[in-house]
């Protein structure tokens, strides 16, 4: 525990949330990983609208997909339900 | 007092709380009917059906969904009421602790029934004792009068916003779930101004701002996510906090009711019945008071200094009041209308000894367990209750502590 932990009568009842969820990196629970192939994505966006962190953006500039794996938690919706197989769940090598 | 406008109604225990959450006019009812309840679901139901209420009723197809519900729609700021029994109460349990941790003052009507197996559809404190630690505060009434009264007072108490925990209020099963008597009613003006509006407590959001503590899309809030080793300790004691603060509360509310409608409770937490010179004191709660004062009375004729405590409040429990009020007595005994399997006698029993041991000095204690499954006790048996205590009085010798009252030995 952290001295900068708050004490009961310091802290909101019921567990209501001090921070936002963005502060919650969730991208360190993964094991597998999304890895996108470009050639194959027709960009129809149902892994953005899917994902249920917001982890997938979809950029308009470049209409290109992207992928926040600070928050991807590698749950694999987007690649189960990609119509395009353009997703494949790769073991997560990267740190943290 | 509001005396002038009294009016008396006949209703079973089920039908009083049923029309006390009717005057109540809450927002949202979840409830699954199960025996010896069943009664409180219909007559609301009738109430809902014939426009007499603006509850929203929602019929679940299980008690663990009627208690989510509840929870769901409190959450929301909306008042919410519920009831079960029995197997309807174990199968809540999981959301009990969901319901307490999230502070949602759902107010839950039990009436008090055995737990299966064998089969048993009567009488006894079997659930709720088994929710003892879910952190529900638990009144226990006496008559269908009081489950009238305190299903009104349960609101008060739950919804304060330094208490802010659901509360169940039990009444014993068939024995008053089913049985007519008078209740006296107030007008449904008076219920309104004593409950008022529901009460919030102000929490800080994520975004910094000091908010009331509901769900609202206009103060997005995220309740109880996830705390794990460095939180979680840390909202459990806030959750014990309520509990004490509820032993002040139900007192207060107890006082203010009894402005407005001439009844209290004791002093809400215990009620004392002949206890100032009492050497031999049974302490009890729910139904089984009623008698038990009848037997009281017979003995003060005789001479006897026979007194009984009823405990309203089992949580929190009073435990300076218990200690004020046996710590004169020459012997005491506990009953318990339920089992705690292997251990040391029932779980008042265990409650009431527990809250005297600091006392310098304190009586021999002892324990009945009677009544499970509906098994009745007449008055001839409850008196054996006291003569024991005259006896173990008399001698000194406690002889066994834990005993069982009406079991064919």
């Amino acid at each position: 525990m952290s001295s900068k932990d708050k004490t009961w009568k310091e802290i909101s009842i019921a567990g209501v949330c001090p921070k936002s969820s963005e502060s919650f990196k969730t991208g360190d629970w993964k094991t597998y990983m999304p890895i996108l192939d470009t050639e194959k994505c027709i960009v129809c966006l149902t892994c953005v609208m899917l994902c249920p962190d917001g982890a997938i953006n979809w950029i308009p500039d470049t209409n290109k997909i992207s992928f926040d794996y600070t928050f991807c938690k590698g749950c694999g919706i987007c690649a189960n339900e990609c119509p395009a197989k353009a997703l494949t769940m790769k073991i997560d090598n990267t740190e943290g | 007092m509001a005396q002038q406008n009294k009016k008396t109604l006949a209703f079973n225990g089920d039908e009083a709380v049923a029309f006390a959450v009717k005057q109540c006019n809450v927002d949202v009812v979840a409830a699954y009917p199960i025996t010896p309840q069943t009664i409180i679901v219909e007559r609301f139901s009738e109430y809902v059906a014939n426009g007499e209420v603006q509850t929203q009723f929602v019929c679940t197809e299980s008690e663990h969904s009627a208690i989510t519900a509840s929870l769901s729609a409190s959450t929301t700021g909306a008042r919410t009421f519920t009831a079960s029994a029995s197997a309807g109460l174990a199968l809540m349990h999981e959301m009990l602790f969901v319901t307490s941790g999230s502070r949602a003052p759902v107010v839950m009507a039990i009436a008090n029934r055995a737990l299966s197996a064998p089969l048993n559809i009567h009488g006894d404190h079997s659930d709720s004792m088994a929710q003892r630690d879910s952190g529900w505060i638990q009144l226990y009434v006496e008559n269908a009068q009081e489950a009238y009264d305190s299903i009104i007072q349960a609101y008060k108490i739950a919804e304060s916003c330094d208490v802010s925990l659901p509360i169940m209020v039990g009444l014993d099963g068939f024995t008053l779930s089913h049985s007519l008597e008078n209740v006296d009613i107030l007008s449904d003006e008076a219920v309104t101004d004593f409950i008022g509006e529901r009460q919030l407590p102000q929490v800080l959001t994520h975004e910094g701002k000091s908010v009331p503590f509901k769900l609202d899309p206009k103060n997005p809030m995220t309740m109880g996510p996830v705390a794990f080793q460095n939180y979680y300790f840390e909202f459990k004691r806030q959750q014990e906090e309520g509990m004490k603060n509820a032993l002040k509360r139900i007192q207060e509310v107890n006082s203010e009711f009894a402005k407005i409608s001439g009844r209290c409770y004791g002093n809400g937490l215990i009620d004392k019945y002949k206890l100032e010179d009492a050497e031999v004191i049974v302490v009890c709660a729910g139904s089984t008071s009623g008698t038990l004062k009848v037997i009281v009375d017979e003995l003060r004729a005789c001479g006897v200094k026979a007194g009984l405590l009823r405990l309203r409040t089992f949580r929190p429990l009073p435990v300076e009041d218990l200690k004020n009020a046996l710590k004169n007595a020459k012997a005491v005994a506990v009953m318990d209308k339920s089992m705690s399997f292997g251990g040391f006698g029932g779980a008042i029993f265990h409650e009431v000894r527990h809250s005297l041991y600091d006392s310098p000095v304190h009586p021999p204690v002892i324990n009945y367990i009677y009544g499970l499954g509906g098994r009745d006790y007449s008055p001839s048996e409850l008196r054996i209750v006291f003569d024991d205590l005259a006896e173990i009085a008399k001698t000194g010798d406690t002889g066994k502590q834990v005993r069982y009252l009406g079991l064919r030995e």
